[in-house]
């Protein structure tokens, strides 16, 4: 007997929103941790991949993979320089908390 | 039950809870190996939908070379993660709230609206042959002035890393041509008149 049907669209819509919901509380409960900030637009990236494939799935559109290809490409051009600014960071003022950085403040 | 929906179930469970101890682990190590955990489910739930290639891209070039890449990071760093999770605690209320509101939003949408959309069954079947084959027939004709932009956006990316991070070694030695062009005679040679001695002839 099924009592649950099989996953359809809305099941992996909700499973993106989940995914990104997850991902922004993340960026207020470690808002002064650079790193796991990172981390949380990776995730906020994936939740939003999910949702592209989804649609593009269940839709029989093609486009919407093409879509999530340049969205890995940006994304780990993102990372790449995320993470060299934060080595640079890291390596002028000695920690990588928020509050450390505000050496543009007049 | 069928067995693709426990499926989707089982991974599905499993990419929330490593979502949930990224952004809560104590260990930025711990962290960046739970989104590995993530990715690779969620390439599982990719695969299930039939998008073969990108779930393949997604654990060979993200996993492989992004989480890498973070985990090369947060090795190097030596980075005191006590005083970073101090308040912690105190943002739990905000955090939570925060990310029940944007779950609800946009869950509302789906459900408020009753989406005509397809919903039953499993998705249906790749369009144009494999999946690696349907978006190659799409990136190199339709999408390729977008496909070389991304390889210029990659290309400004090594480029903006490496002047970001690259240090000067002061110690080499090395020709600037500049400087030696400029060079004036009187920087390499001094002409000084000593007027000469007469030496006392010995007999």
């Amino acid at each position: 007997m099924e009592f649950v049907s099989a996953p359809s669209l809305s099941h992996y819509l909700v499973l993106g929103a989940v995914l990104f919901a997850i991902s922004v509380a993340g960026i207020f409960l470690n808002r002064k941790n650079v790193i796991i900030l990172l981390m949380a637009i990776e995730l906020m990236l994936l939740a939003v991949n999910m949702n592209f494939i989804a649609f593009s799935s269940f839709m029989g559109d093609m486009a919407g993979q093409v879509f999530v290809f340049f969205i890995l490409t940006v994304a780990a051009a993102e990372s790449a320089i995320g993470l060299a600014i934060l080595v640079l960071l890291f390596r002028n003022v000695g920690s990588i908390d928020v509050e450390d950085m505000g050496r543009l403040k007049g | 039950m069928t067995f693709p929906t426990a499926l989707f179930y089982f991974f599905a469970a499993i990419l929330v809870f490593a979502a949930l101890r990224v952004v809560t682990a104590r260990n930025p190590v711990h962290a960046v190996l739970w989104l590995v955990l993530a990715f690779f489910t969620a390439a599982a739930h990719w695969l299930m939908l039939r998008a073969e290639f990108l779930a393949i891209v997604l654990v060979l070039v993200y996993v492989g070379a992004v989480m890498v890449l973070f985990l090369f990071v947060v090795m190097m760093l030596d980075i005191n993660f006590q005083n970073l999770r101090k308040e912690f605690r105190s943002y739990i209320p905000v955090g939570a709230t925060v990310g029940v509101l944007v779950l609800v939003e946009m869950t509302l949408a789906l459900v408020g609206g009753r989406l005509g959309m397809p919903a039953g069954g499993t998705a249906g079947p790749a369009p144009g042959g494999s999946n690696t084959k349907a978006l190659g027939a799409l990136v190199y004709t339709e999408f390729v002035y977008p496909f070389e932009i991304a390889a210029v956006i990659l290309l400004v990316a090594i480029i903006a890393a490496i002047a970001l991070t690259h240090r000067k070694r002061r110690k080499t030695k090395y020709q600037d041509p500049n400087e030696q062009v400029k060079v004036r005679p009187r920087d390499r040679l001094r002409i000084l008149n000593i007027p000469s001695e007469k030496r006392e002839s010995q007999e």
